[in-house]
């Protein structure tokens, strides 16, 4: 159980977490999507009590992270898999958080054997690491307390298909057992495919937020026809919503049988007539990255006049 | 775009329990920070090199070293130079190492208390020094058995428990100036060369001082603590240093310490 309530975060100029709110479920993975620089990992470090937050509180199983006594028994923490000391083997690196939480040294080859790590991987330097180890040791690390609360930034970086397969399932599996799952990340499919909430952060802000189906149903429904513009006033003339969508298509909040009918009341041969795919919460998403693109570029050219 | 509900759910007012109910001891975080100093391969190089230098000097001793008698004391003085440069080195690393490589982000996510982490840290390091103080003595006290029967000599057994005890002063003050700039400057290598500064380039530009400025001449030693440090390895110390080690401390280790506390404990680990 998370509680993030009117977070905020400014820095000298910048605003990097903005009134940000909301809740992620025991039994349920919250996906924390949105782009780079968009203030994830700074609500993540709030969180986690690496930093103060200027106002508003996080709260993890209803207590301030710093007001956890041995906070790696009840929540576990991968913020970032590249920090990880690059001289010590990576067998090392989980014994000193095994000894600090005072857990008894099986916990870590436990924690190998879950994350398919080998004892002669276990043996190697991080420094030799690939991304993808690191990240695998890194939730390793994560998991050695048992915790109940997992919070993780950006896990998938560096993984290859089989491993972002492995990650889905772990983290599945942590849910699914009652536990809570907040990770970040800024690509869509990757929250589509495993989370069950999605709050969608830009600029700082939380712009959208709710289950998965909720998110992706505010879709309606594609219709597509040889004469876009007539299956458009079609539409309209019945009453609906009629958006331009890609390759002379139409974007109506009309049901698919009223859709249908209105477009065979006007006489029009439907070709294509479908549930929208989820492209609500892609453009939301696609607009916010096009926006932070646009304010670099203006920024840019501005500093070059 | 729909919301989730806002309104909290009814568990929110009873905290779950906790599985972590007690904190770490501090015992068992200075047990985990004695591992990091020596877990990594820059640490271990560190040790090692403490422990040869600290052999071949003697060895050096037992050879060369022994006139009408084996000496114990100059024995062990003789290792305070060496020591005092190394030592601190450690402590610099225990504190930078830290961030150099971003580890701080997952120690500070287990141990949330950063002033707990830094507490064992330092005593971690004390540790080390009394350790290596204890072994510079003992090889000491061979060599200067070897050095004796080596050149039919008497072994004098000379060294003061006075004279000890400020030893392991010497080597205890500067592993504190090297703890408090690696807390201050958190970042490795400019944290060794900090300490380098102060070990050998601090006492040449007093020196230089002292020669064209007068007042510094006979004030410089209350602040100079490498200079002031030196005095404590003759036989006989005055009181008058005991205070010039008092305020320059306060300078070398209490206001780096002081500064770079304050921004730790507050600072946004990244």
């Amino acid at each position: 159980m998370i509680t993030i309530d009117a977070l905020t975060k400014r820095y000298r100029e910048v605003t990097a977490v903005d009134d940000v709110s909301f809740t992620a479920l025991p039994g349920r993975v919250t996906g924390f999507l949105g782009p780079n620089g968009a203030g994830k990992s700074t609500t993540l470090r709030l969180l986690t009590g690496l930093g103060e937050p200027t106002s508003g509180t996080a709260r993890v199983l209803g207590r301030r992270y710093a007001d956890l006594p041995n906070p790696g028994l009840d929540v576990g923490v991968l913020l970032d898999a590249s920090a990880q000391h690059g001289g010590r083997t990576g067998l090392e690196t989980l014994t000193l958080a095994q000894r600090t939480l005072g857990l008894p040294a099986r916990r870590v080859d436990a924690v190998l054997d879950l994350v398919s790590l080998t004892a002669a991987e276990a043996h190697r330097r991080v420094r030799d690491y690939s991304l993808g180890m690191r990240q695998r040791l890194g939730v390793a690390t994560a998991l050695l307390g048992e915790p109940q609360v997992l919070v993780l930034d950006e896990p998938a970086n560096g993984l290859d298909p089989a491993g972002i397969r492995w990650m889905r399932d772990l983290l599945r599996a942590f849910a699914d057992d009652g536990g809570t799952v907040l990770l970040s990340s800024h690509l869509l499919t990757e929250i589509q495919m495993v989370a069950d909430d999605i709050v969608v952060i830009g600029h700082g802000r939380v712009v959208a937020q709710g289950t998965k189906d909720e998110l992706l149903a505010g879709a309606g429904t594609l219709v597509r026809a040889a004469d876009p513009a007539a299956l458009a006033a079609a539409l309209t003339g019945a009453g609906f919503t009629a958006a331009p969508a890609a390759d002379g298509a139409v974007t109506t909040d009309a049901g698919l049988a009223a859709a249908g009918a209105a477009a065979f009341a006007a006489g029009i041969a439907v070709t294509e007539l479908r549930a929208g795919d989820g492209a609500s919460l892609e453009e939301t998403f696609l607009a916010l990255t096009t926006d932070t693109q646009r304010d670099t570029l203006d920024r840019a050219s501005g500093a070059a006049a | 775009m729909t919301a989730v509900d806002t309104a909290p759910p009814a568990h929110d007012a009873v905290a779950p329990t906790l599985r972590g109910a007690t904190a770490p001891p501090l015992a068992r975080l200075v047990d985990v920070e004695l591992r990091k100093v020596r877990d990594t391969r820059a640490g271990a190089w560190l040790l090692a090199t403490i422990a040869f230098v600290v052999v071949a000097m003697i060895a050096a001793g037992t050879a060369w070293g022994v006139n009408a008698t084996a000496s114990f004391g100059s024995f062990v003085s003789v290792q305070v130079m060496p020591m005092q440069l190394l030592l601190p080195m450690v402590a610099v690393l225990a504190v930078t190492g830290e961030w150099s490589q971003r580890g701080a982000l997952t120690t500070f996510a287990l141990v949330p208390r950063r002033g707990r982490v830094v507490a064992a840290k330092a005593l971690a390091v004390l540790l080390v020094t009394l350790a290596a103080t204890a072994l510079s003595v003992a090889v000491a006290a061979v060599g200067v058995l070897v050095g004796g029967a080596l050149h039919d000599v008497p072994v004098a057994w000379d060294l003061t428990a006075d004279q000890a005890a400020r030893a392991l002063l010497i080597h205890v003050v500067s592993v504190a100036v090297g703890f408090g700039l690696g807390v201050l400057i958190r970042s490795s290598a400019p944290g060794l060369v900090a300490y380098l500064g102060f070990v050998l380039v601090a006492p040449m530009l007093s020196a230089i001082a002292a020669s064209y400025v007068a007042w510094w001449a006979s004030h410089g030693l209350w602040l100079d603590l490498p200079t002031t440090l030196q005095a404590f390895s003759a036989p006989q110390v005055t009181g008058e240093s005991w205070a010039q080690l008092g305020t320059s401390t306060l300078l070398w280790v209490g206001v780096p310490l002081a500064v770079g506390l304050r921004g730790l404990l507050r600072t946004e680990i990244r």
